[in-house]
């Protein structure tokens, strides 16, 4: 999902779409609560994760969308393509799904340089190959110049359930672990490097990237996993929200646990960003058994898009949804969940 | 509005006049221009704190220790 | 980082929280002014090291929250114009005008953006000679010497299309607002380490002695904010009240000379109406006459309606240190971030918001979880 920093704020009439709705916090929420959850009503929908997990003549199908509104089209580290197969694997991959066929709508802003579009096809391909999708269909519509932002892309995605398990918020418990598989903040910095003109000592890349390989790795070592959620718009501290107010439970971390690269600090201490709430696109937080937790990051560190995979944090039975976070200095907060996207501050 | 980072200066990029002073600071890796309007005596490798694009003090290096220094007299290591 | 990491250093923390623990013989309720410190305070979790009796009180240093209605929907009717594109820092768009914010003029349509700095602006004002920029100057001393900056360059340069809606304030004849309030009971300062790192401190001095109140300027980490309270205490507790500098690796008496001269050159001091509290004399900066062109207030003469803060709304109080958010009865229901009656509760630094997201500490109910 793409990062943007104008966003959010809702304010009582609701009459109106805001961007805030698309920041993936609790106008998000909101909007789902009120009004496409009651429409669709379906026991998929309510397990509230990235993907629905779907049975069909004995098989287990995962099933996910995802739709990429980025700007720029291309940044460090990768395109919107790139985001697009990614962002749709990756969900299937957290339900503990081996990722196999992808579908992909373009909507076309006129006047869109071709070499653009070229290129972002062909990170696309590149994408899809490394993730070892097919991309099996697709559709193409093209808007008014002025209607669109150069491209939209939305992916669907099928993947197979393998392993007898059920990944999602329900299977976890207090006491298990929270790890989250490297460092955080890259993508959205990436973005924003380029929007403000930030240049880096060493190039700060986003790191959007397949995930599946850890997923199938943890699973087929048979560590006990019982939910895996990536890091994408509203960063790691919105995943937990959603996670502990989904289940009902607290989780408490360590800020001083939680990895995050010097120049990605750097970059959102002068923009006024906190990086526990800024998209990443090739992370992923796992909740697994206490017992599993060193048997599980062992194994994560063999596979390269999880090398960094540290422990963060455990559940705990408590209010639900509190997130809460022990600084650096040794006093705690509450994480909550944001009410848009993150603005930037000055103050 | 007081957000302002810490940051050390680099390279001068723009000497011509006070007021249009510029320089490359770096932000624990970050890279950014930052006017040096205010702060004519900054010089590369100074630190200097960062408010909107502009530096507004060049860091005291000595007085930054002090507080390490007035924290050992008050508090020992290893006090109980 | 550094001078930032060695500042966030936890087992000097657990020391100067020791420190102030053991000096403390009664309570004592101290103010920090500025919002940045505020942030500071909250994401560390810093109530948790101090003693209970300490009660920090988060001050009027969010120019989000002191700035007057009337000039966000001033902002919001200049931006909805056509012709113009305006620009604001972020902290500035969520503000609650009365009916809309500037992210409501900008989902109706208003070409709204966030800057980073005043200089971003007037290179949008280059770029784009056939529209009009206008740049929202909000803040406290610390941001005036770059919106002074920007003034002046526009002017060097001819840049007939830029212009600012100026709104700044000043901090000492805040607390010396505060001060007079009957109910006031703050008893020491923590004083603006970048507002002092502009302009010095000694304008605090006169303050310090009317009012016997130590001012202790002090700095934006952990460390700065313990350190300033320990020094705030040590005051306290031995009866003096004088202005002292914490934060002395950025802030001289006489702050920055070169940021002063331009500001007193580009703005002059006049009364400022502070949201929640009233006019307040000689207390914001509006432009020079020279300077006065660039005045997007003159510039765009809008018509806004009568201005309605909402009835329920005690921002005033809360910013005054006077009530506790809590203490609201709007509080945690009819207001929350999500649906804010007043600034305090939108801004991040707000005292209200910090309540709401601190939720976990001191008197807050489960209600807001539903």
């Amino acid at each position: 999902m793409g990062f943007t920093v104008q966003c959010p704020v809702p304010v009582a009439p609701e009459d109106r779409v805001l961007l805030a709705h698309g920041g993936g916090g609790k106008l998000t929420q909101q909007l789902l609560e009120k009004l496409f959850l009651p429409a669709f009503a379906h026991p998929a929908l309510d397990a509230r994760h990235d993907g629905a997990v779907l049975r069909v003549n004995g098989l287990r199908l995962a099933f996910s969308t995802d739709s990429f509104v980025v700007r720029p089209l291309i940044f460090p580290g990768g395109t919107i393509g790139d985001l697009a197969v990614n962002g749709t694997v990756n969900d299937l991959a957290m339900c503990g799904a081996r990722p196999l066929y992808l579908s992909a709508g373009f909507i076309l802003e006129e006047g869109l340089p071709m070499e653009m579009l070229r290129q972002v096809v062909a990170s696309m391909a590149e994408a899809a190959a490394r993730a070892g999708v097919a991309l099996v269909t697709g559709d193409t519509k093209v808007v008014d110049k002025g209607k669109g932002d150069g491209i939209f892309i939305n992916t669907a995605g099928i993947g197979v359930v393998e392993s007898p398990v059920d990944l999602g918020p329900a299977a976890v418990e207090p006491g298990d672990a929270v790890l989250v598989s490297g460092e955080l903040g890259a993508h959205g910095v990436a973005i924003l490097s380029v929007r403000e003109g930030l240049e880096f000592e060493s190039p700060i890349v986003s790191d959007t990237a397949p995930l599946w390989p850890a997923v199938a790795a943890l699973l087929g070592e048979g560590v006990a996993v019982h939910c895996l959620r990536d890091l994408t718009r509203g960063g790691l501290a919105s995943a937990l929200n959603e996670i502990a107010a989904t289940r009902g439970v607290s989780i408490r971390m360590d800020e001083a646990s939680i990895p995050v690269a010097e120049a990605v600090r750097g970059a959102c201490e002068i923009l006024g960003l906190d990086p526990l709430y800024v998209a990443n696109e090739g992370r992923f937080a796992a909740f697994v058994p206490e017992r599993d937790t060193d048997r599980a990051l062992e194994v994560l560190a063999q596979v390269p898009v999880s090398a960094g995979a540290v422990r963060i944090g455990v559940v705990e039975e408590g209010p639900s949804g509190t997130v809460v976070l022990r600084s650096r200095v040794g006093g705690n907060r509450v994480l909550d969940l944001l009410s848009g996207e993150q603005l930037p501050r000055i103050c | 509005m007081c957000l302002a980072v810490p940051g050390r200066v680099v390279e001068i990029l723009e000497e011509s006049q006070p007021y249009l002073r510029r320089a490359k600071v770096d932000f624990g890796g970050v890279r950014k221009e930052v006017s040096l309007a205010f702060t004519p005596e900054a010089m590369p490798g100074d630190y200097v704190l960062v408010h909107v694009g502009f530096a507004l003090s060049v860091v005291d290096e000595a007085e930054a220790r002090r507080i390490f220094e007035y924290l050992e007299k008050l508090d020992p290591e290893g006090a109980p | 980082m550094k001078f930032v990491d060695a500042y966030r250093d936890a087992e000097a923390a657990a020391r100067l929280a020791r420190w102030i623990r053991r000096r403390v013989t009664r309570p004592w309720t101290i103010m920090e002014v500025c919002g940045g410190q505020t942030h500071t305070i909250l994401k560390s979790g810093l109530p948790d090291l101090l003693p209970p009796e300490i009660t920090l009180v988060h001050g009027p240093g969010c120019p989000v929250c002191v700035t007057p209605l009337e000039l966000i929907d001033q902002a919001v009717a200049i931006a909805s114009r056509p012709e113009v594109i305006f620009c604001s820092f972020g902290d500035m768009l969520r503000v609650p005008g009365s009916s809309k914010s500037l992210f409501d003029a900008k989902a109706a349509g208003a070409d709204v953006r966030i800057v980073y700095s005043p200089l971003d602006a007037l290179k949008l004002a280059r770029a784009n000679p056939d529209r009009q920029v206008v740049f929202f100057a909000v803040g406290f001393e610390t941001t005036a010497p770059a919106n002074a900056m920007a003034v002046w360059q526009a002017a060097r340069e001819g840049l007939d299309n830029f212009s600012v809606l100026v709104a700044h304030v000043l901090v000492p004849p805040a607390l010396e607002a505060i001060l007079n309030s009957p109910e006031c009971r703050v008893q020491g300062f923590l004083a603006a380490g970048h507002v002092c790192t502009v302009m010095g401190f000694r304008e605090y001095e006169p303050i310090a002695k009317r009012y016997r109140v130590p001012i202790v300027v002090t700095g934006f980490e952990p460390l700065d904010l313990l350190e300033g309270v320990a020094m705030v205490v040590e005051q306290l507790e031995s009866g003096r009240a004088e202005v002292e500098n914490q934060y002395r690796r950025s802030v001289r008496p006489e702050g920055n000379q070169p940021a002063r001269r331009l500001i007193a050159e580009v703005f002059e001091v006049g009364p400022r109406k502070w949201r929640g509290i009233g006019e307040i004399p000689a207390s914001g900066l509006q432009l020079t006459p020279p300077y006065r062109r660039f005045d997007a207030a003159e510039r765009f003469p809008v018509r806004v309606g009568a201005v309605r803060e909402s009835p329920e709304c005690i921002g005033g109080l809360v910013l005054q240190g006077v009530r506790k958010p809590h203490e609201c009865p709007a509080f945690g229901t009819r207001c929350t971030p999500e649906t804010p009656l007043g600034a305090p509760m939108v801004s991040s630094e707000g005292a209200c918001a910090a309540y709401y997201l601190y939720g976990i500490h001191g008197a807050m109910s489960g209600s807001r979880r539903s």
